[in-house]
């Protein structure tokens, strides 16, 4: 058994094989993974003797269980109107800069992806970005830029 | 049905219906036509195409009447002005994201969102278009897959989940990227897709269709070298009469009229070959049942049928232990193309290399079992190409054939020759049925105690039925089976087969035979069937197929003369050496995920 399988195998005994264990499990591997791989997919759906398009259909409907390998860290532009007012093209270009990635991809090294979110509910102090479950409002793209300088110092 | 009854009114008419109706039917018992495009009788709610919008008199928004339930007091207007602009701004929505290429589509003339623009005659273009590129999938033998004329109302989704229990198709992504897809967007040919073609039965557009081979087919036919038979399926004689306007009907005389018509050099029956599959099932169950009784060996039991395709290939990729339990049999389409490619070729004197033979299914998976490597038992490919009722129908079409005013014909002999035994295998419960005369009467040496032969118990639309016949007084040769109750099961429709299929798993049932078929009514409700199809379509098909077997002078496979031929001249007897390299194959399992 893979690490994989084991971990959902885990997931299913704790949260029951019924359908409606599906999304929790779906978030566990996300959490653990960083994102849902073939694997995984077809191991939940045999815990849970439902299909895997089933599994594939649920994931595929939120942004944030990705079925595409991720890095380490991460980041959620908030690409709604009032942060795009606000000015996320300029957080995003000062991003793709210091990392060297286009919006949509992973660093080589596995440490970030640089993505877009829809609304993150923080309109009030826009341009917002997440990275995995922190908050950063009142972005500029400096302070951008900065947040990202002391990720890259953890190792 | 629920004993309290709701009043209402709809476009000023009274009328009293069941507490739970939907508008939609109470509308249909006033004969309103709502249209609808995502509801259909054989699946649950889903309300999602919005087009079946109703006004409900004093409620400010439009409610969909395929998924509100009646109330009392309610006014329902079906074709108000509000409701009107509302339903056509719907199909024009539709038909934004649509690819339109009507005339050249093949569901050209046969497609609902084709009529309802029609209807509705929405002239100009609204909307801007936002139609989205897509490849065609064509990588499966039996289905072709364009999203670009999906419409997303979820029927194909609802139809492999509720009906087939398999959901190789399910809802990908969301909002504008919302479509129909498979486990990580994999080809239809490498998921756990059967290739009922339940889901082309129900789609309303273009988006599931069978692969056609229509023009190869012509392209045999005009080839002056090739030989060209034709094998028609039990099913396809009740339901080819739909094709032209007719109904549920029996024409078997017509059809065989019109297949000789379109330049086939023989017609033949794929009946004989289910006659034959009875001789050959029928002996392997008696086989199985001696070596469990006398010798006490482990052999698989209950036995089950191997007729349908869908079927088989759901047994590979769901329950691959137990395979064993599948007969060995191939089904009587594949029985037939290598009889006709080395048995008939001889009788004949053709080269079997010359010939080609066709089959005209009611099924779509038929396609998928011809191109399976075992079935090349001749030597040669065995069944070149599998056509749907459908395809015939457009065939004879576009012959110019007028298939009302045909006269009856009759098959070609040999290979044409059948019992009513062979013409019910296109019904739920007709296998077993077709096996039990047969069985019965070899061991007992006298007719199965029902009237008329009819073996009531086993027909009928229940998912599952189960019967049991009691063996007695039987010839000294099968002593072992005095006084047995022979238990059976019938399933049609793969969630059936499911339950059924966990209860042998589980080790509750207590069967001796099991028939499957994979569509919903048997193969007169088959994926490559007329469309549309519904309960009342497939009752009737059903009755038609009985009353072509009472009309029948020959009721039991063993009594085919032609097939008593086949084994004193060429196959010598069931489960011989010759059967076994042609008419049995075996069974791998597959993938489930």
């Amino acid at each position: 058994m893979t690490k994989v399988e084991e971990l959902v195998k885990k997931q299913a005994e704790f949260h029951g094989y019924k359908r409606e264990s599906l999304m929790p499990i779906l978030q566990a591997v996300v959490r653990s993974e960083r994102f849902l791989s073939e694997e995984a997919m077809v191991a939940i759906a045999k815990e849970l003797d439902i299909s895997t398009a089933d599994v594939y259909g649920t994931a595929s409907f939120y942004t944030f269980m990705d079925t595409k390998p991720r890095g380490k860290n991460i980041i959620r532009v908030c690409k709604t109107i009032t942060c795009h007012m606000k000015g996320k093209d300029g957080v995003i270009e000062a991003l793709e800069d210091t990392l060297k990635i286009k919006l949509g991809d992973t660093t080589p090294d596995g440490k970030f992806s640089l993505l877009q979110a829809n609304c993150l509910g923080w309109c009030h102090k826009g341009p917002v970005m997440l990275i995995n479950d922190e908050v950063y409002p009142e972005l500029t793209p400096q302070s951008a830029v900065e947040i990202i300088q002391k990720y890259l110092k953890q190792k | 049905m629920s004993p309290y009854k709701v009043s209402l009114k709809i476009n000023n008419l009274s009328v009293s219906v069941d507490e739970g109706t939907t508008i939609l039917e109470a509308a249909r018992k006033l004969n309103f036509k709502i249209p609808t495009l995502c509801h259909h009788d054989d699946l649950c709610v889903a309300g999602n195409c919005r087009v079946c919008v109703v006004e409900q008199v004093g409620n400010r928004v439009l409610p969909a009447s395929c998924a509100t339930p009646v109330s009392e007091g309610m006014e329902i207007l079906t074709n108000s002005m509000k409701v009107r602009q509302a339903r056509k701004h719907i199909i024009e929505l539709l038909l934004s994201e649509h690819n339109a290429e009507c005339t050249i589509c093949y569901k050209n003339g046969n497609c609902e969102l084709q009529e309802l623009s029609n209807e509705y005659r929405t002239g100009n273009r609204m909307f801007l278009d936002v139609l989205k590129k897509s490849a065609v999938d064509i990588s499966s033998p039996s289905i072709e897959k364009d999203d670009s004329k999906c419409i997303r109302c979820q029927r194909c989704v609802r139809t492999c989940s509720q009906l087939q229990a398999v959901s190789a198709l399910g809802v990908i992504n969301k909002g504008k990227d919302m479509k129909i897809s498979t486990f990580l967007n994999k080809p239809m040919n490498d998921v756990v897709c059967t290739n009922c073609g339940q889901c082309v039965n129900r789609c309303p557009t273009a988006a599931l269709v069978e692969r056609n081979y229509i023009d190869q087919v012509f392209d045999a036919i005009y080839d002056p070298k090739k030989f060209v038979v034709v094998q028609t399926a039990p099913a396809t004689r009740v339901a080819i009469s739909e094709e032209f306007g007719m109904g549920p009907n029996r024409s078997t005389g017509k059809m065989v009229a019109a297949l000789r018509r379109l330049g086939f050099d023989k017609v033949l029956d794929t009946d004989f070959t289910a006659d034959l599959t009875i001789m050959e099932e029928g002996t392997e169950l008696l086989t199985r049942l001696k070596e469990a009784l006398v010798d006490g060996k482990n052999v698989a039991l209950p036995m089950m049928t191997s007729c349908s395709p869908g079927w088989i290939k759901f047994q590979e990729h769901i329950f691959p232990e137990l395979l064993d339990n599948l007969s060995t049999c191939k089904s009587p389409q594949q029985m037939f193309g290598p009889l006709a490619k080395t048995y008939y070729a001889e009788k004949i004197n053709k080269n079997p290399a010359d010939m080609v033979v066709v089959s005209i299914m009611p099924c779509t998976a038929k396609k998928y079992e011809a191109d399976r490597p075992e079935m090349r038992g001749s030597g040669y490919k065995d069944v070149d190409f599998v056509l749907t009722t459908r395809e015939m129908g457009m065939m004879i079409k576009q012959a110019g054939i007028d298939f009302e005013k045909l006269s009856d014909e009759k098959y070609d002999s040999i290979l044409g020759e059948s019992s009513g035994a062979a013409v019910i295998f296109g019904n739920t419960g007709g296998v077993m049925e077709a096996a039990i005369r047969t069985a019965y009467e070899i061991v007992t040496g006298r007719e199965v105690p029902f009237t008329n032969l009819n073996i009531k118990p086993v027909r009928g639309m229940e998912g599952i039925k189960e019967a049991s016949v009691k063996i007695k007084d039987v010839k000294p040769e099968w002593s072992f089976l005095e006084g047995v109750e022979l238990k059976v099961a019938i399933a049609h429709g793969l969630s059936n087969a499911k339950e059924l299929m966990t209860s042998v798993k589980n080790g509750t049932a207590n069967y001796h035979f099991i028939e499957v078929m994979g569509c919903p009514g048997g193969c007169i409700g088959g994926g490559g069937q007329p469309i549309p199809t519904n309960m009342e379509i497939r009752k009737k098909r059903a009755a038609a197929i009985y009353e072509e077997d009472e009309k029948m002078t020959i009721r039991k496979s063993h009594e085919n003369p032609e097939v008593q031929e086949v084994y004193a001249s060429f196959l010598h007897k069931p489960l011989g050496h010759r059967s076994h390299d042609l008419l049995h194959t075996h069974y791998t399992a597959k993938k489930r995920y």
